[in-house]
C-alpha cells in the first residue's frame, strides 16, 4: 500500500517541485542572515518567470522542434539580469531608504505581479505561449542506479543546480570571511560597523543575490518545470519560500529539508488522489501547508533568528 | 373649447411621440461590461466570454455594440467593486463571469433595477430573493465531455486515462464527471484517474498531477480550468493525447490535442441582449448545450483521428441532441447517464 504510493516517480516529482522553493528560499536566507527580510520574493519570481520565458521564446530559432541550448542560456541570463535589477531596487528601498521591510516587500511583490502581467499582455497579447524548456539530463552511470537513479539523476540542469547551491550556501555562510561578515551584520550591525565592516555594502550584496536567486526560481518554473507563463503563475510560492527560511532556521540544510518536505508531501498528496484513495481533496491539498505551519510553530521556539532581522541600520546612532 | 383642442393636440403629440421615442431608444447603442477572473486570452473560461462578445460586436457593428472588461479579478471584493462601478456608469448589461461573484451580485443588482446583470456559470437568477434583473448562464459541459470521453476510451492503448480538475464544483465538475462517464460508457474496463488539485492557478501543481497520472501509465489526459497548460506540456513530453475544453486548445500542443469542447456564449448572450434592447429585462437562465450549439466539439485538423472514432463521436453528439442519451444530476451532484430505449427495434 505505502509502496504503491511512495514510488520513485513520486519522489522524483517532489524533487522537481522543490526546485523553485530552493532557489527562492536560499536567496532569502542570505538576505535574512544579514538582517533584511524581503517579502517581495514572489514578485521577483514572477518577473524572472516571464522574462526568462520571453528570452527562450525570442531566441529559439523559428521552426525548431526541440530545445535550443543557446536560447535556454539566454533565458537564464535574462533571469539573472532581471533578478539583479529587482534585487538592487529592493536593496535601495530597504538598506539606503530604510523602509519598513514588511511593507516594502509587499510593494515589490505587487510591482512584480502587475509588471509581469503587463509585459505578458504587451508582448504576447496575454496568449499562453509554450516553449521547449530545459530537457532532462541523465547523469552518466548515476542515472542507471536502480530507483535512486530515477529519483535523483534524471532531472534537468536547473534542478541539479538548485541542489548544488545548498552546500555552496552553507560553505559561503559558514566558512568564508564574507559569510562571517554577513552573519555579523545580521546579528549585531553596530559591532560589525565598529570593526570596519560596511553594513550597507554587505546588505546590498545579500539582497541583490537574493533577487537573482528569486528570479531564477521563477525561471525554474517557466522554462524548466511547466514551460509556459501565466498571470500570477507562482501562486504563492514566493511566500512559502520566505516561510521555509524560518522553517529551516536560517540554515541552508534546514531550508533544503523544508523545501523537500513541503514538495514531497505535495507530490504524495497528488499521488494519493491519483490512486483514488478516499481522502477529501481539500484536506489532501491542505496537508503541505498545515505541515509547514506546524513546523513553523516549533521553529519559532528556537532562538537562532538573526538578531537584527528587519531592523534598518543607520551609522552613528 | 380652444383649450380643450389644445389639450387634445398635446395628448396626441405625446401619445405619438412616446412610442417613437422608446423605439428610437431601442435602436441605441448597447454598452456591456464584463468582469472575469483570469486573463482575456487564457485559452479557457475568460477567453470564452470575450470571444463571444467579440463575435456579437462583429455581427452588430462597433457602433451598436460596445463592450469593456476587467480581467484578472481573482479577488471577489475587487470584482464586486468593479461590478458596482460599471452599473453606476450606466452600462446596459453588466456580466459577472464567474460563479464566485454570485453573492456580490445579489447585493448589487437590487440597487440598479434598470440595469441588466448576468452571471455564470449557474442557473440561479435570484428570483427566489425577489430579484428580477439578473440573468444566469451555464454550460452543460458534461455533454461535450461525454463525447470526448467516448473518443478517449476508443483511443487509449494503456487503458488508463487521467482527468485534472481545479475544485469540485460548477462546470469543472460537470466536465470531469461527464468525461469519466463517457469513458466508462464506452469501455467499463478502463481505469479513470481523477485529481482535483484545489487550485485554478498553480501550473506547477497541475504539471505534477499530470506527471503522477503519466507514471500510472495514463496515455490520455484532459483537464479543465486555467492551470491546465502546465499539464498539457507534460502530456506533450510523454507523447500522451490531450482533450481540451472551454476554448480550442489546439494551439497549446497541435501534435497531441485530439479535440476541444468549445463554449459559445453568444447562444446565451444574444437573447439577453435582445431583452435589454427591447427594454424587457426578465432575468432568465440560459444553458449552452450541443443541441443549441452553445457547445461544439472542434476537432484538431492536424491530428489524424481514425474515421471510426470520429464517426462514433458524431453519433454520440447526435444521440445527445436527440435526447437518446441524456444526463441527470441529482441534488448531491452525482451524474447519471440516461439512455432512452430505442423504440423501433
Amino acid at each position: 500500500m505505502i509502496g504503491d504510493l511512495i514510488t520513485a516517480s513520486v519522489l522524483a516529482s517532489g524533487i522537481r517541485l522543490a526546485t523553485p522553493y530552493l532557489y527562492a528560499a536560499l536567496g532569502e536566507t542570505f538576505g535574512q542572515r544579514s538582517g533584511v527580510l524581503n517579502l517581495g520574493v514572489e514578485g521577483v519570481m514572477l518577473m524572472g518567470a516571464f522574462t526568462s520565458l520571453w528570452a527562450v521564446h525570442e531566441f529559439t530559432p523559428a521552426g525548431a522542434t526541440g530545445y535550443d541550448a543557446g536560447a535556454l542560456a539566454m533565458g537564464v541570463l535574462v533571469a539573472i539580469l532581471v533578478g539583479l535589477i529587482m534585487g538592487l531596487a529592493t536593496a535601495v528601498i530597504n538598506v539606503t531608504l530604510q523602509a519598513e521591510q514588511g511593507i516594502s516587500g509587499i510593494g515589490i511583490y505587487l510591482f512584480g505581479l502587475g509588471m509581469s502581467d503587463l509585459l505578458f499582455q504587451k508582448v504576447f497579447g496575454g496568449n499562453v505561449v509554450t516553449v521547449n524548456g530545459f530537457p532532462k539530463v541523465y547523469l552518466p552511470v548515476l542515472s542507471d542506479i536502480p530507483v535512486l537513479g530515477e529519483i535523483f539523476f534524471r532531472q534537468n540542469l536547473l534542478v541539479y543546480f538548485a541542489f548544488a547551491l545548498v552546500p555552496v550556501t552553507w560553505f559561503v555562510l559558514n566558512k568564508t570571511t564574507l559569510g562571517l561578515k554577513i552573519r555579523a551584520v545580521g546579528q549585531n550591525p553596530e559591532a560589525a560597523d565598529a570593526m570596519g565592516i560596511s553594513v550597507a555594502r554587505v546588505r546590498y550584496f545579500t539582497v541583490t543575490l537574493g533577487g537573482v536567486l528569486a528570479s531564477l526560481a521563477g525561471a525554474s518554473l517557466s522554462i524548466s518545470l511547466v514551460n509556459v507563463f501565466q498571470q500570477n503563475m507562482t501562486a504563492g510560492q514566493g511566500f512559502i519560500a520566505v516561510a521555509l527560511v524560518y522553517f529551516g532556521s536560517w540554515r541552508a540544510r534546514g531550508v533544503m529539508f523544508g523545501a523537500l518536505l513541503f514538495s514531497l508531501v505535495n507530490a504524495l498528496q497528488l499521488q494519493v488522489r491519483t490512486k483514488g484513495i478516499d481522502v477529501p481533496d481539500e484536506y489532501a491539498a491542505m496537508a503541505p501547508y498545515v505541515l509547514t505551519i506546524i513546523a513553523l510553530v516549533f521553529a519559532s521556539q528556537r532562538i537562532d533568528q538573526p538578531a537584527a532581522l528587519t531592523k534598518p541600520f543607520e551609522r552613528g546612532e | 373649447m380652444k383649450k380643450l383642442s389644445l389639450l387634445i393636440v398635446v395628448l396626441l403629440v405625446v401619445a405619438i411621440a412616446v412610442p417613437s421615442l422608446s423605439a428610437a431608444r431601442a435602436q441605441e447603442k448597447i454598452r456591456v461590461a464584463v468582469v472575469m477572473p483570469s486573463t482575456k486570452s487564457d485559452l479557457a473560461f475568460s477567453q470564452s466570454i470575450v470571444d463571444a462578445l467579440l463575435a456579437i460586436q462583429e455581427e452588430r457593428g462597433e457602433d451598436a455594440f460596445e463592450f469593456v472588461y476587467s480581467e484578472n479579478m481573482f479577488v471577489v471584493e475587487d470584482a464586486a467593486t468593479a461590478l458596482r462601478d460599471y452599473a453606476s456608469q450606466g452600462y446596459d448589461l453588466v456580466i459577472a463571469h464567474g460563479s464566485q461573484y454570485g453573492s456580490s451580485l445579489a447585493d448589487i443588482a437590487p440597487d440598479f433595477p434598470d440595469t441588466a446583470f448576468a452571471w455564470g456559470t449557474t442557473v440561479d437568477t435570484f428570483r427566489d430573493q425577489g430579484i428580477t434583473n439578473v440573468y444566469a448562464y451555464e454550460a452543460r459541459s458534461e455533454q461535450g465531455a461525454f463525447v470526448q470521453g467516448v473518443m478517449a476510451a476508443m483511443l487509449t492503448k494503456s487503458k488508463v486515462i487521467g482527468i485534472i480538475g481545479p475544485i469540485e464544483t460548477g462546470d469543472a465538475k460537470l466536465y470531469v464527471d461527464g468525461f469519466k462517464a463517457g469513458v466508462l460508457w464506452q469501455d467499463p474496463e478502463i481505469e479513470v484517474l481523477v485529481n482535483y488539485i484545489q487550485s485554478f492557478s498553480d501550473l506547477a501543481l497541475a504539471a505534477a498531477a499530470a506527471d503522477a497520472m503519466l507514471a500510472e501509465n495514463a496515455d490520455i489526459l484532459t483537464g479543465t480550468a486555467q492551470m491546465v497548460p502546465g499539464a498539457v506540456n507534460k502530456a506533450k513530453e510523454a507523447g500522451a493525447l490531450w482533450f481540451g475544453t472551454q476554448a480550442n486548445q489546439t494551439s497549446l500542443a497541435p501534435e497531441i490535442v485530439v479535440s476541444s469542447q468549445v463554449y459559445d456564449w453568444t447562444v446565451a448572450l444574444n437573447p439577453i441582449i435582445e431583452d435589454v434592447l427591447a427594454g424587457e429585462i426578465e432575468g432568465e437562465a440560459y444553458s449552452l448545450t450541443l443541441e443549441n450549439e452553445g457547445l461544439r466539439i472542434e476537432f484538431n485538423e492536424d491530428f489524424e483521428l481514425a474515421e471510426e472514432v470520429k464517426a462514433t463521436a458524431e453519433e454520440v453528439i447526435q444521440a445527445i441532441i436527440d435526447g437518446t442519451i441524456s444526463f441527470e444530476i441529482d441534488e448531491e451532484g452525482v451524474l447519471t447517464v440516461v439512455e432512452a430505449e430505442a423504440e423501433a427495434e
